[in-house]
């Protein structure tokens, strides 16, 4: 607890850019005080009783959707799973017209994990009912960021004065988009680092700094993000083949030996053990691969609540 | 808002405390199974002092913890300035324990139930009682203090404010009315 005196307006969470950085530190503060419940023999509190939270999600997704579904019922909520692929949405019902009837079915929350960028921005403005963004496009994953950020302060104590290297595919990473946002409102100094393919041209202005030797970049790094190299979809001539990416960017114990001092390993998952980290990393002292996880349902369930008590519209 | 009235000083809450811890060790006939908890934030502080007194009557450490029982408000939906979800730090177990609930102010009742609630998905403990510092009246539940330092009637319009060292830098209970 920091004393933090901020109270939470939004009704929706669509990102972290439009964020202070005393909201975004009442999150993960209220997010410290949910993380005890999980440890609890009955791991829940009645403070969403009688909310109902759908998971609306146009995308496949295990673990974000999991991670939601656990922090409302934890918190109480009941918890309404639409996977769009198997919904109207086949029969061409648009996002909007989809939302407006989530509403009438008088539900609370819709989590939405889509495939465009805007699309819970969108959402978020034809309902009256909380939106959290789980993903879209290539633009924001304010809960990934938020609970990498969670773990982050959690190991070092701080997030200001921090450097942080986020290793990867940064073009098609809403994951390393938040995290900029977020990571740069605390006062933490963020690296980029990729083959330059995959790096988007004008990074520089989130504030981020780039870098194309990974070696180089980890030098002083407290942190390294490590992301999901996706070469089944969306890497088509960005790079060679994953042993040459594995080479010159993926995270290996030997890479870690070189440095001075110790650095946290984190990855949002899952994992191409042999790609973008080696098995020896993913599991070793460094990684908080694990402790992202468990984080996540804290930093949810912060987020969940924090929404339902917002009414003002982004 | 003025003030009306100081009700205890430093002095005052110093000597409820031990007289409490007295009544407590009495009452449970020792300190057998004891279990402090103070309800944040003000109740977590006077269970801290409360857990010093025992100590210093009895000489056994009783074990304490704090609870915060945002989560469990029946008023959640309905208040204008939503509070902050503070942690709740119970590092033992609860269960076949006296627990001994404490908060600064007895009012509605309904902060007691709250933490009743919460207390009840930590374990089964053999007992609750309860501990305040000033008991005002006006219940709007079927709850009771098993021990209080005060009993100060109130009219509504009142408000009693509890002052501690740990909070407010001084050790006082004031009655203030609304204007």
């Amino acid at each position: 607890m920091s004393g933090t005196k901020t109270a939470w307006t939004k009704k929706d969470l669509l990102g972290l850019y439009e964020l202070s950085q005393e909201e975004i530190e009442l999150i993960l503060d209220t997010a410290d005080s949910f993380k005890e419940i999980s440890t609890r023999e009955i791991k829940k509190v009645p403070a969403l009783r009688g909310k109902t939270v759908v998971n609306l999600f146009y995308e496949p997704s295990t673990r974000t959707r999991v991670s939601f579904e656990v922090a409302a019922k934890r918190l109480s909520a009941d918890v309404i799973n639409i996977a769009a692929q198997e919904s109207s949405v086949k029969k061409g019902e648009t996002i909007i017209d989809t939302g407006t009837n989530i509403q009438a079915l008088k539900a609370d929350t819709i989590v939405i994990r889509h495939n465009s960028s805007g699309a819970a921005a969108l959402l978020a403005r034809h309902v009256n009912i909380s939106v959290v963004n789980a993903g879209d496009g290539w633009h924001e994953h304010p809960t990934q960021a938020l609970l990498d950020i969670f773990t982050l302060r959690e190991k070092l104590g701080k997030i200001k004065g921090l450097h942080v290297v986020i290793v990867g595919d940064i073009s098609h990473s809403r994951v390393a988009r938040s995290n900029i946002w977020g990571l740069t409102k605390l006062g933490a100094k963020v690296t980029v680092c990729a083959p330059p393919m995959l790096i988007p041209e004008d990074i520089e202005k989130t504030g981020a700094q780039v870098s194309y030797d990974i070696d180089e970049a980890l030098k002083n790094a407290d942190a390294v993000n490590v992301l999901r190299m996706q070469f089944e979809r969306d890497l088509k001539g960005a790079f060679p083949n994953q042993h040459e990416y594995f080479k010159k960017f993926g995270i290996t114990r030997e890479r870690l030996e070189k440095l001075k001092k110790g650095i946290i390993v984190m990855h949002p998952g899952p994992l191409n053990r042999g790609i973008e980290i080696s098995s020896e990393v993913a599991d070793g002292a460094n990684s908080v691969i694990l402790e992202q996880v468990t984080n996540g349902i804290a930093v949810r369930m912060a987020v969940l609540f924090l929404v339902s008590q917002g009414k003002e519209k982004s | 808002m003025k003030e009306k009235a100081k009700i205890l000083d430093k002095a005052g809450i110093d000597r409820s405390l031990v007289r409490i811890a007295h009544e407590i060790i009495e009452s449970n006939k020792g300190t057998k199974d004891i279990c402090i908890i103070g309800i944040r934030t003000r109740g977590a502080f006077l269970a801290e002092r409360l857990t010093a007194c025992i100590e210093k009557i009895d000489n056994t450490k009783v074990p304490v913890g704090i609870l915060d029982i945002t989560l469990y408000r029946d008023d959640l939906s309905l208040i204008a300035e939503q509070p902050v979800v503070r942690q709740t730090q119970i590092d033992f177990d609860i269960s076949d324990k006296k627990i001994i609930l404490v908060d600064d102010v007895l009012y509605t009742g309904r902060t007691v139930r709250a933490a009743i609630d919460a207390l009840m998905d930590f374990g089964r403990p053999k007992e609750i009682q309860l501990a305040v510092l000033v008991d005002r009246g006006h219940r709007e539940l079927p709850i009771r203090a098993d021990f209080a330092g005060k009993n100060i009637p109130t009219s509504k319009n009142e408000i009693i404010e509890v002052h501690l060292q740990e909070e407010d830098k001084v050790d006082e209970v004031v009655i203030v009315e609304r204007d």
